[in-house]
This record gives C-alpha cells, sequence and structure tokens, in this order.
C-alpha cells in the first residue's frame, strides 16, 4: 500500500478554479528556480538535476518496513534541498511529480499544480528554512545539522499533508474538520519515516562524501532568508483556511462529525479539537488562531530541542566532528 | 584538413584532493596508428583521456590535437576532431532516443538538419545498427549499447577515436563483434585503454603500459605483450 | 520494490500517430471540462465516457481496459467518503448511527465520476503517446526548455537508477536474514538507518554519474545550451481531430448546464 496516494491529489477532487491557483503557483515558483539555477549551476544544471530526479523517484521506491506488512518511503524534497539547495530542489520535484503525473497516473493533470506545490515546493522551501534555522541555533555542528533535517523533513511533510487538506477543504470535497486532523494525524507518523530516511541518507552522504554537503558556515548568512520565506509559506498556509472554514460544509457541523472522527480516522491525539479553540466564537479568527498556535508549537518544539543540544554539543563535540566537512 | 595526432609532452595533474594522477607523461601518436594504453586499475589512463579533449585542464605539461595546441580557443574544434567514448555506455548515451544520441555532437556542432540526418544514418550504418534509431537507449543491451556509444561519436566525423574500456561488460560473441568493427574503423586515429590484452593483440601495433601515472614502457605490441616479467610487474598479463 | 514501467502501448493506431502537440492541449481540455460539469447532470456522465471511450476505441487500446485502470486514483476517495455524512440534506441510508445524506450521497458519486472519467483521459495521452514526443510537444507548447531537459533526462536515467535502487535493496534482502520463529530485522530506527543508508548511496551513485554524464556531453561540444531538430509542422487535420473532440466536450457541457444542471 502506497501511503503517499494520500498525498498525489488526482483529478476530480480540486474544483477548476483552485486547480488553476496552483498551476499560478507552480509556475510561478518553476519560472523563479530555472533563473535562479541557471545561475547558480551553470551548464550542469540539465544533466546534474535530470538525474537527481531520477535519484528521488527511484528513491521513492525503496521501501522502508515499517510494521505489519506496510511500508514507509522518501518523498525527498527536504532531502533534495539540502544536498541541493532549496531552488534546485523544487525543480528536482517539479519532474518527478510531473513525470509520476504524465507517465503513472499519480496525481492528476488539472491538479499537478498543487501537487507540485504541496510535495516539492512545500518541501523544499520550508524544509530547508527549518533545517537551516535549526543548524545554525545549534552553532552549525553536526548534530545541528541532522537534526535540523529530521525536524525539517517532518515539518515538511506535516505541511504538504494540511496544504492538501486546505486545497480539498476548499474545493468542497472534504470538510476541512475531517480532512486536517486526518492528514495532519497520519502524517506526522508518515513524517517521521521522512525524517529518520532523510537524516540516514545524510548520514551516509557525510560518512563518504562529506564535500557534498559543504562547510556550514557558507550558508549560513542566507539561511535567515529562508526561513523568511518558509514563514510566508507556513502562514500563507494558516491564512487560507478560514476560506475552507467559509465553504458551506466547513466547520458548521463539528459536532455531528467529532464522533465520526474519532471512529474513522484514529488520529492519535489533538490538541487543538477540530482545529477550533473553545470559547472564540468567530470561526475564521479561531482557525487562524489554531493555526498560528500550531506553527508556534512546533517551532517551539523545534527550537528547545535545538537549545537543548546546543548545550550538550558545546560540552562533548571536538571540534573537528563540529566542522561537519 | 590536418594530421590525426595526439602530441603529449610532460603532462603531470593532481587531483584537488593531492592526489597525483599523471606524472610527467609524454606520448605521441601518429596518423592513423593504433595505441593501446594498458596499466592497472587507478594508472591513470582515464584521467590522460578526459585531458584529450580538455575535460580535464592541467597546467604542467602541454597537449596538441591534430597539430592545435588544447587551449580555450581550439576545444570546440578539438572537441569535433576527437572522439572521446566513455567507459559506461549509460554515461555515453544520455538521451532517451537512439536518434537524439547519435544526433547530439552534430546539432551542437552546428550543422543543417538535412546534414545532421544523413551523418545520423551514416553513424548507425557504420556500427551495424542501422534499425535502432527510435529506440530507447536504457532498453538496449550492453553489446548494442556499446556500439550506440562508438555512433554517437562517429556522427562527429571524428579523426581520432579515444575509447576507454571498449570491451569491458561484453560477452564473448559482442566483444568479438566489437573488435571487428574496431579493425573495419581504419580511417581513424585510435588510442584504447584496456585491460583486455587479447583485444591489444588483435588490434594495436603498438602498446604503452601507465603506471602510478607515468609511462613505463612504450614499444611495438608484439614486444611489450610478451615480456611477462613487465606485464606482471604492473599487474597485468599476456594474453 | 516493484519496478515501475510507463503506459506506453506501441499500436499504430490514428490517434497513436495524431500530433503529440493536438493530443496533450485536448486531453488538458477534457479533463477541465470533465471536472466543471455541474454535479447532479447525471446524462452528461455517460455521454462523457461514450466520448473517452470512442478515443480508446479508435486508439485501440480496449475501451474495457482503459475503464479499468481508470479505477486506479479510486482509493483517494476515502479522502472524500466523509461529505456522505456531513453534506446538508435528507438522510437515506443510515450507517453505524450516522445517515448519508441525498445530497452527500450526488456529491460523493460525481466526484468519483469525474475522477474516473480524467483518470482515463490522462491514461488515453500516456498510452497513446510516446515519451519522448511529450517531451518535445511541452516545450513547443511554451514549457521552458530547460525544464523539459530536465524532465528528458530524468526519463533517461528513470529506468538505470531504479535499476541500482533494486541491485541495492536485494542486497539489503541477501543480507537480512530471520531465524525461524524470530521478528526479523531489529528496531525501526535500525531499519531507517539501512533504508536511509541506501537512499543515500544511491544519491552518490547518481552524483557521480550526473558527472560523468556532463563530461560525456562536453565531449561532444555541449557548451550550456541544449539544441534539437525543429519539430514537424502542425497540420490542419491534427488540429481538426482535436477540435472535434472539444467540440463533443461543448455540446456536451452545455446540455448538461443548461438542460440537466
Amino acid at each position: 500500500m502506497s501511503i503517499f496516494l494520500a498525498l498525489h491529489i488526482p483529478d476530480g477532487f480540486l474544483s477548476v478554479p483552485v486547480a488553476l491557483v496552483g498551476w499560478a503557483l507552480m509556475i510561478g515558483f518553476v519560472g523563479l528556480a530555472l533563473r535562479q539555477t541557471r545561475d547558480s549551476l551553470g551548464e550542469r544544471q540539465i544533466p546534474l538535476m535530470g538525474i537527481l530526479a531520477a535519484f528521488i523517484f527511484a528513491a521513492q521506491m525503496i521501501n522502508f518496513p515499517v510494521a505489519g506488512g506496510t511500508s514507509g518511503h522518501l518523498l525527498g524534497g527536504t532531502l533534495a534541498a539540502i544536498l541541493l539547495g532549496p531552488w534546485a530542489a523544487a525543480l528536482v520535484m517539479t519532474s518527478v511529480v510531473t513525470v509520476q503525473a504524465l507517465l503513472f497516473q499519480d496525481g492528476g493533470l488539472l491538479a499537478l499544480g498543487f501537487n507540485v506545490f504541496n510535495m516539492g515546493i512545500i518541501g523544499a522551501f520550508l524544509g530547508y528554512a527549518i533545517y537551516q534555522w535549526v543548524r545554525n541555533t545549534m552553532g552549525n555542528t553536526r548534530n545541528g545539522q541532522m537534526i535540523g533535517a529530521a525536524v525539517g523533513a517532518w515539518v515538511a511533510v506535516e505541511a504538504a499533508a494540511t496544504a492538501t487538506a486546505l486545497q480539498l477543504a476548499i474545493s468542497n470535497t472534504s470538510p476541512l474538520d475531517v480532512a486536517l486532523p486526518a492528514m495532519v494525524g497520519v502524517h506526522a507518523l508518515i513524517g517521521i519515516g521522512e525524517a529518520l530516511i532523510t537524516v540516514g541518507a545524510l548520514a551516509f552522504i557525510q560518512q563518504s562524501r562529506p564535500d557534498l554537503l559543504g562547510a556550514p558556515t557558507a550558508t549560513a548568512a542566507r539561511g535567515s532568508s529562508w526561513i523568511a520565506v518558509g514563514l510566508v509559506i507556513a502562514l500563507a498556509i494558516t491564512f487560507a483556511s478560514p476560506l475552507a472554514a467559509s465553504s458551506p460544509d466547513g466547520l458548521e457541523r463539528v459536532a455531528e462529525d467529532k464522533a465520526f472522527i474519532e471512529e474513522a480516522n484514529d488520529a492519535p491525539y489533538e490538541i487543538l479539537p477540530d482545529y477550533t479553540i473553545p470559547g472564540i466564537s468567530n470561526e475564521a479568527l479561531t482557525t487562524i488562531l489554531a493555526g498560528v498556535i500550531g506553527v508556534l508549537i512546533v517551532g517551539g518544539i523545534g527550537y528547545g530541542v535545538a537549545r537543548l543540544n546546543e548545550r550538550r554539543a558545546a560540552v562533548s563535540v571536538p571540534p573537528k566532528a563540529a566542522g561537519g566537512d | 584538413m590536418s594530421h590525426h595526432t595526439i602530441e603529449i609532452d610532460d603532462l603531470s595533474f593532481s587531483y584537488p584532493d593531492g592526489r597525483q594522477a599523471l606524472d610527467n607523461v609524454s606520448l605521441h601518436v601518429a596518423q592513423n596508428e593504433k595505441v593501446a594504453l594498458v596499466g592497472p586499475n587507478g594508472a591513470g589512463k582515464s584521467t590522460l583521456m578526459l585531458h584529450l579533449n580538455g575535460i580535464l585542464r592541467s597546467s604542467a605539461g602541454r597537449i596538441q590535437v591534430g597539430g592545435l595546441a588544447l587551449n580555450d580557443k581550439n576545444l570546440g574544434q578539438i572537441r569535433a576532431w576527437l572522439g572521446l567514448v566513455f567507459q559506461n555506455p549509460d554515461d555515453q548515451l544520455f538521451s532517451p532516443t537512439v536518434f537524439q544520441d547519435v544526433a547530439f555532437g552534430p546539432l551542437h556542432m552546428g550543422l543543417p538538419e538535412a546534414e545532421v540526418r544523413a551523418r545520423v544514418d551514416r553513424a548507425l550504418a557504420a556500427v551495424g545498427m542501422d534499425d535502432f534509431a527510435d529506440r530507447a537507449s536504457f532498453h538496449l543491451s550492453v553489446g548494442e549499447k556499446k556500439r550506440i556509444a562508438i555512433a554517437t561519436v562517429l556522427s562527429m566525423d571524428p579523426q581520432i577515436l579515444v575509447l576507454d574500456e571498449p570491451s569491458a561488460g561484453l560477452d564473448p560473441r559482442s566483444r568479438r563483434d566489437l573488435i571487428g568493427l574496431l579493425h573495419d574503423l581504419d580511417q581513424q586515429t585510435m588510442l584504447i585503454s584496456t585491460h583486455d590484452m587479447r583485444l591489444v593483440a588483435d588490434l594495436c601495433s603498438r602498446t604503452v603500459v601507465l603506471d602510478g601515472g607515468r609511462v613505463v614502457s612504450d614499444g611495438p605490441t608484439a614486444e611489450i605483450l610478451y615480456d611477462s616479467d613487465l606485464m606482471e610487474r604492473h599487474g597485468l598479463e599476456t594474453p | 520494490m516493484t519496478l515501475v514501467h510507463d503506459r506506453y502501448r506501441a499500436i499504430n493506431s490514428p490517434l497513436h500517430r495524431l500530433d503529440p502537440r493536438v493530443k496533450l492541449v485536448t486531453a488538458l481540455l477534457l479533463i477541465v471540462g470533465i471536472v466543471l460539469t455541474p454535479e447532479r447532470a447525471w446524462p452528461a456522465y455517460p455521454l462523457l465516457w461514450a466520448l473517452v471511450g470512442g478515443i480508446a476505441a479508435v486508439g485501440q487500446l480496449g475501451v474495457g481496459r482503459v475503464a479499468r485502470l481508470g479505477g486506479v486514483a479510486l482509493p483517494f476517495a476515502l479522502a472524500a467518503a466523509t461529505l456522505l455524512f456531513t453534506t446538508p440534506g435528507d438522510p437515506v441510508i443510515s450507517l453505524a448511527g450516522l445517515d448519508i445524506t441525498d445530497n452527500g450521497l450526488a456529491r460523493f458519486a460525481a466526484i468519483l465520476l469525474k475522477s474516473w472519467l480524467a483518470v482515463q483521459v490522462a491514461l488515453l495521452l500516456s498510452m497513446s503517446t510516446h515519451i519522448t514526443d511529450l517531451l518535445w510537444a511541452l516545450s513547443s507548447l511554451r514549457v521552458p526548455a530547460t525544464l523539459v531537459a530536465i524532465i528528458s533526462f530524468m526519463i533517461r536515467y528513470l529506468y538505470t537508477l531504479q535499476d541500482e535502487a533494486q541491485r541495492l535493496t536485494r542486497a539489503r534482502a541477501a543480507r537480512s536474514a530471520t531465524h525461524t520463529g524470530q521478528r526479523s530485522g531489529g528496531s525501526i530506527r535500525w531499519r531507517a538507518r539501512v533504508t536511509g543508508g541506501l537512499v543515500g548511496n544511491l544519491f552518490l551513485r547518481s552524483y557521480e554519474r550526473s558527472e560523468r554524464v556532463y563530461a560525456a556531453m562536453l565531449a561532444r561540444g555541449y557548451r550550456g545550451e541544449l539544441r534539437s531538430l525543429d519539430p514537424p509542422p502542425l497540420t490542419g487535420r491534427a488540429v481538426l481531430s482535436g477540435a472535434g473532440v472539444i467540440a463533443a466536450l461543448v455540446v456536451i457541457e452545455l446540455a448538461a448546464l443548461l438542460l440537466w444542471g
């Protein structure tokens, strides 16, 4: 059973206006990414990114036995961004998702825009921004790099799931109060697999070709701008949610559905029940607030873990290992 | 037309990590000569070949191809004259179809469409793969890929062919076919890097032994190949 | 792991011979039209299927097979299943204490039908058009040449790297022995590390391959700009066939909107 089926939206599930917004986002990002990578990679751009797109495609087929016959596998956006930078990774993931749609009907053609955005662009930019932020916070140690990669990969998968749920809700295909906890809950687990595989891959590369992971300090200054990009994406997602809530099947039926959610979607726990905050009556406002709180909680955990390790690293990691190259 | 020659004088090269790959290599290949380049793994054979059309550049030493010094100005001309066939055909055949791969060189030389098509037909015919133009590269056998890889270079009408391990990974029949093909290509000067001593004996009149980045022996194949002391010393064996 | 193969069928049919630019644009418009169909315009769905099935028949692809393969996206319908209960309307069936409403049923059925039809259209495109033709069609439809070139390299090495990935997982399997009656494979963390190692290994092989391929391109005169032959001209006949399909679509959609919507 392919777990990522849940992120490859087929045609028919997004309304045409929503799908067109996705296409616009894809065209904008891809255009920018083409320009950026032409400047940074030059003539090597085409063979490098083409072959690495084939790599991501093949790596997604390597399964990771979890339990009871199910298996997870890599999505790869954050890994690609750490190895190539976010712009090149966005192009690599765009190619992967496009070929999956064109050749194998994994994900629709009309839905291609948001599939590229969810799995490629969010993974590349948000995952990379968090990776850089944690790494810088922890003083560019090897531990910081690995924890940053893990947190980045996990958040990227969760954000992709959140975005997918939002797009389905806005298309009036799946009520937000059901889709969001279900998607986010399931992908909380999938994200752990993504994080572990990403770290495993980076550890292997660190051992064999540390030169490819680069000296951490070189990109540290640029890192902050990626954080900004990531936050913009996170906030855009948050603020898009009231649109979903205003759809006729939105949050009105929370009460009735609650029983259903608990039966059918086995979301492990709900910090913010049904993505609303009790005691605040304006639905749009509560959804925004809930989103912001969610982003802050994830950020806070990441920051706490980072600080904790920073202190430990400062004591125990010899300077050689701290270099990262 | 010029003289189909390769002249390498005092070439040295170290990789960025400090490993010295070539140490004062000098080697002249005359027009229409077929020269074998043998030596153990890591001797510097592939590194030397990558220097011949400027993919690797070294400041120490001098290279002339067809009488032209290898520099930025002559690079395009030299790449058209000297066809380099890589060891792994999966690296050489990077286009989705055979036609696109064989047409790549002529297209990037700026030739008009009719000429490109004519050259693709000619090159595929020369390697006996006339019917393969529309096939997908990834569905070919190793032997077929090796032949197409040679065609991708022949379509550029090179004066010199430089082949890295042309018979590696081939079954006995494909290997015999390939040696026959290289035999029939008599217009080109050839420099062949290989571990296949029977191929050397069949094709090359002259053999150069490279070890540790240095030329340790250079002479008629008949003498070098059957000097079992020399061969053994450099990790090789007589055919 | 199972290897993925593309769905192209080499058949000499009028659909296969049709200009890939026309096929690509027509397929996109068909999908848009299908998704735009008013939800309750029930007579429109069999007509749309007749159109899709007709194209499949012209392409000798097997109407039944295309219809069956069109179901690949149906598991995703789970995401929409809650509409059955949450859409306001009159209850028609009661299931485990929850009511399925008439409106919910209609909406859910419409989504499934649209998805099934749209996937069939995408299938017709990929079953009748070789990927190399799709690629030049993309670039003559103004998709940036660099992106098309990247996708073209990806296609070329898709199978090569899948083979490499398979060799790596087989090597993993060959060394993953199990004692009878015991659980194999250590902790999840350990298994993830092994999987990560395979992925890292595959990355390095791919990266180094890209360096060799780049060298091979340079050796054949590549200077940073990819060249290709001009695409053949678009014939009036090809455009007409595409326009015919679109005209049929427009008639169905208009009827759906005015008569049945």
